[in-house]
């Protein structure tokens, strides 16, 4: 009784005042309010934004724990510490080191993107004088399972700062959005700091460290390790097993590489009803697609062998499903109901364009071989229209009936 | 002739506190009220002041916009105060019951009278009122003809009353008053029954039957005007509630404006439920301390049902177009980390550590938190789940929040009514007054539309 009164206590006295949407954050985490309806239903079903918010977290922490063990995984292999591994509950993967490496590398990046976000947000809530709403709760856990996982903390935070003033709050913060704002910030990381987000170095803990040591002139091995779709986009050959991509114990953002996990956790938001499972099968279905069309170029013989889009246009179609970021980014980001199509048949068009166009820019693009993201923040711009065009049809199927009427 | 509508989009929300079918007198009530209010967009003129004795079905005011409809009294009695608020609006006024009820004659009508007639008499005994209109869902404009009259004969709102119930005994009431307002309309009256259970509109003339089954909002007129003949823009229909057919149908019959009607008395608040005869405008303490609820319980009372009653106090009355009274439980206090803790005792339509799907036959007992805080518009597809409506539910919200006529237009504004939008607000993850928006929205149209 004592915390829940005092409190509430707390609560009357800011109200009305500068601290009060601050305060009402840290308080509506701790209680569900004691608001009562007025006008309208009397009642009002369970669910709110925070536990919407919640259940996304919920399906993302498989994946953040994966990637922590990943990243100490890929550093432990790079330096020859470990064998390679191939079965999922493999000893040598799951190892408490592994996971300290992982750890203090990966909580720095989920600190700084929650303390700069959430900051900004409580900035924006106290001059705005509204409540602080929890569309940064999601975007801080997505923030850091997308960059690499040497990315250096100052340039997270500017990539953040301007995700989240020019990416949401311009336009009038959660919910008014266009971009999703964890892709602003990660096309920002892209396209301000392209060395940290793409090449052999940054994606596994101490290359990049080990690089500079070398040029220091100490006589030691660089550490490469390539993520799939690069060695993919500079045709050579890949070293890892369609097992290792499913399950993840390649190099890669940190938490997009287990297609498991992340399978995992699309189906507990569709289940959850969280995510909308129309947007994510047809993106699927739009990759599987664009893949068998390249299939079909390379088999046919359109394209030579020497070319450079060949070795992605020849990867087999369904693989581009569980390489790169394009699971991670259809099951989480695609999804974003606020940037996403909002009606249920511009969600299958919104989902299958991004899932075609994804596999197009990924094999287009060789220099920067991943295209979920360019293609999520391409459609975003373009869900707007698609839903005006549903909508349309609705309008004029109304429009019809008076004229038959009138007839 | 019969025809099946199912729907398929909907919620049922079952609650605790279903009226038994029994009913009783209740006691009767020394005061009654009259509430400007409960008709949208009337402006009351008085005809009668403090202290006028009035009979029962007496004027008491008119329409300023139409001088020929009144609206009478509920019993007989003197008029003992007239509430008033801002700029002098009339906000109630009281009369003190007689202890021998009189009625004012109207004098039987003759059923096979011209439409003219029938609306000159229906304006004048104060069942005009009864009649309200889509589109903007006001008290009908007696110079529009509609394209068809509407009745539900069937309710599937939380808790309210059966009409299958409370109407039965009264088929000559209801054929009456179908009769009449069949010859105010060019097309066809409507009338929807659930489809299990026997109906008293089952064995009526003049009227085209429609069998409806499905969840929630099934038997809301505005589902059915969708499913069976939608509005379109320039054309006006009529609604009538069926227990306000039988207000018509006696005063037709019998020239007497009677008030009473069959009134369940619900919710999980209330010891026993159960239904009882009383008349519009009464005090609802006259019914809901008896087995229902303690002197000083936190409780919400509701005059009509859970999703778009209004809340009243003990000492408040009945208004004008309800035939139910809910009690639930207030919830004015805070839940430990209430947002993230997996629910077993609310009723949820996604999966998100709420269980209410585990459950589909358990009643809930709900109360009136809000279960969380107003945010902007975010989740997508939620709504259209419940919306059966052939209309793109948040999309008119939006054009009724930034006030786009013609968009409002256009995606269907005038074939709807707040009502229609209060399974959405049940849902709304983000808890955004849907029913207010389009009330709002629908005055706008009237007001620059007309």
């Amino acid at each position: 009784m004592g915390l829940k009164s005092s409190l509430h206590n707390l609560k009357e006295k800011y109200r009305g005042t500068k601290m009060a949407p601050a305060f009402g954050a840290f308080h509506t985490f701790l209680y569900l309010p004691n608001d009562t309806t007025h006008g309208g239903t009397h009642i009002k079903a369970a669910d709110d934004l925070k536990r919407t918010m919640n259940t996304v977290i919920l399906a993302l922490i498989p994946c953040l724990i994966f990637g922590m063990f990943n990243a100490g995984y890929q550093h432990s292999l790079a330096f020859g510490e470990v064998e390679h591994v191939s079965e999922f509950f493999s000893a040598s993967f799951w190892t408490l080191d592994n996971f300290m490496i992982g750890f203090w590398k990966i909580i720095p990046l989920v600190i700084v993107s929650y303390v700069v976000g959430l900051g900004i947000e409580f900035i924006f809530a106290t001059i705005n004088d509204h409540e602080v709403e929890e569309g940064y709760l999601v975007t801080g856990m997505l923030v850091p399972l997308i960059v690499p996982i040497d990315i250096p903390l100052w340039m997270l935070t500017v990539a953040i700062v301007f995700g989240v003033v020019i990416g949401k709050e311009v336009f009038g913060g959660t919910g008014m959005n266009i971009l999703n704002p964890a892709l602003t910030i990660r096309a920002f990381l892209f396209f301000a700091y392209p060395t940290w987000m793409s090449g052999d170095k940054v994606w596994v803990e101490g290359a990049v460290e080990r690089d500079t040591l070398i040029a220091a002139g100490e006589n030691l091995d660089a550490i490469s390790g390539e993520t799939i779709l690069g060695s993919l986009a500079q045709g050579n050959e890949v070293g890892y097993s369609v097992m290792d991509m499913f399950y993840g114990f390649v190099p890669g953002s940190v938490g997009e590489t287990s297609a498991l996990l992340i399978l995992l956790g699309g189906l507990f938001l569709i289940f959850t009803k969280i995510g909308s499972w129309r947007i994510m099968l047809s993106s699927v279905i739009g990759a599987l697609a664009m893949g068998l069309i390249f299939n079909q170029i390379a088999d046919v013989g359109i394209i030579s062998e020497g070319s450079k889009f060949y070795g992605l246009m020849n990867t087999t179609f369904w693989h581009h499903l569980i390489i790169g970021g394009f699971a991670f980014g259809v099951v989480f980001m695609a999804t974003d109901p606020v940037t996403a199509s909002q009606t249920n048949r511009g969600k299958w068009i919104y989902g299958f364009l991004i899932g075609f166009i994804s596999i197009m820019i990924r094999v287009f693009n060789p220099a920067y071989p991943e295209g979920v993201m360019l293609a999520i923040l391409l459609m975003n711009v373009f869900a707007p229209t698609i839903d005006h065009y549903v909508v349309q049809g609705n309008v004029k199927q109304r429009l019809k009936r008076l004229k038959v009427k009138k007839a | 002739m019969s025809n099946d509508i199912r729907i398929k989009k909907g919620l049922d929300i079952k609650l605790k506190g279903e009226a038994e079918k029994a009913t009783e007198k209740a006691i009767i009530s020394n005061f009654y009220t009259l509430r400007p209010e409960d008709f949208h967009n009337v402006i009351p003129k008085l005809i009668a002041k403090e202290g006028s004795k009035l009979k029962a079905g007496e004027p008491v005011f008119y329409d300023k916009s139409n001088k020929a409809v009144k609206f009478v009294s509920p019993v007989s009695g003197e008029i003992l105060e007239i509430t008033r608020g801002e700029k002098r609006k009339i906000l109630a006024i009281k009369i003190q019951a007689d202890k021998e009820q009189s009625y004012f004659d109207n004098g039987k009508f003759n059923l096979d009278a011209t439409p003219e007639a029938i609306k000159a008499h229906l304006m004048a005994s104060g069942c005009w009122p009864f009649i309200m209109q889509r589109p903007y869902d006001v008290i009908a404009n007696p110079d529009k003809t509609p394209k068809a009259i509407f009745v539900s004969g069937y309710s599937s709102a939380p808790l309210s009353a059966n009409l299958n119930y409370v109407l039965q005994e009264k088929e000559a009431e209801l054929q009456a008053a179908i009769t009449v307002l069949g010859k105010l309309t060019e097309g066809e009256v409507h009338v929807s029954v659930g489809k299990h259970g026997k109906s008293p509109f089952d064995s009526l003339k003049g009227i085209t039957l429609h069998n409806v089954s499905g969840p929630h909002p099934s038997g809301n007129v505005g589902t059915q005007i969708n499913k069976i003949d939608p509005i379109n823009k320039g054309e006006v229909v009529w609604t009538v509630t069926a227990q306000d057919l039988v207000i018509i149908g006696e005063l037709l019959l019998t020239g007497k404006f009677n008030a009473e009607r069959v009134v369940a008395l619900v919710g999980s608040s209330v010891q026993k439920a159960r239904y009882f005869t009383t008349k519009i405008g009464s005090e609802v303490a006259t019914m809901i301390y008896d087995h229902g609820i303690d002197k000083d319980a936190n409780v919400r009372i509701i005059s009509g049902n859970v999703l778009s009653g209004k809340q009243i106090n003990p000492d408040g009355y009945l208004d004008y177009y309800s035939n139910t009274i809910t009690v639930i439980p207030e919830g004015d206090d805070y839940e430990f980390l209430g947002w993230t803790m997996p629910v077993f005792n609310k009723i949820s339509t996604s999966r998100a550590l709420t269980f209410s799907w585990m459950f589909p036959k358990k009643k809930f007992d709900l109360n009136t938190n809000t279960n969380g805080e107003h945010r902007a518009f975010v989740t997508t597809g939620t709504y259209e789940e419940v919306f059966p409506l052939d209309i793109f539910p948040m999309q008119i919200l939006k054009a009724c929040m930034y006030q786009d006529l013609d968009e409002m237009e256009a995606l269907g504004m005038y074939e709807v009514a707040p009502e229609d939008f209060a399974l959405t607000e049940f849902v709304c993850v983000s808890k955004q007054p849907h029913q207010e928006i389009i009330r709002k929205g629908l005055d706008l149209m009237l007001k620059e539309i007309g």
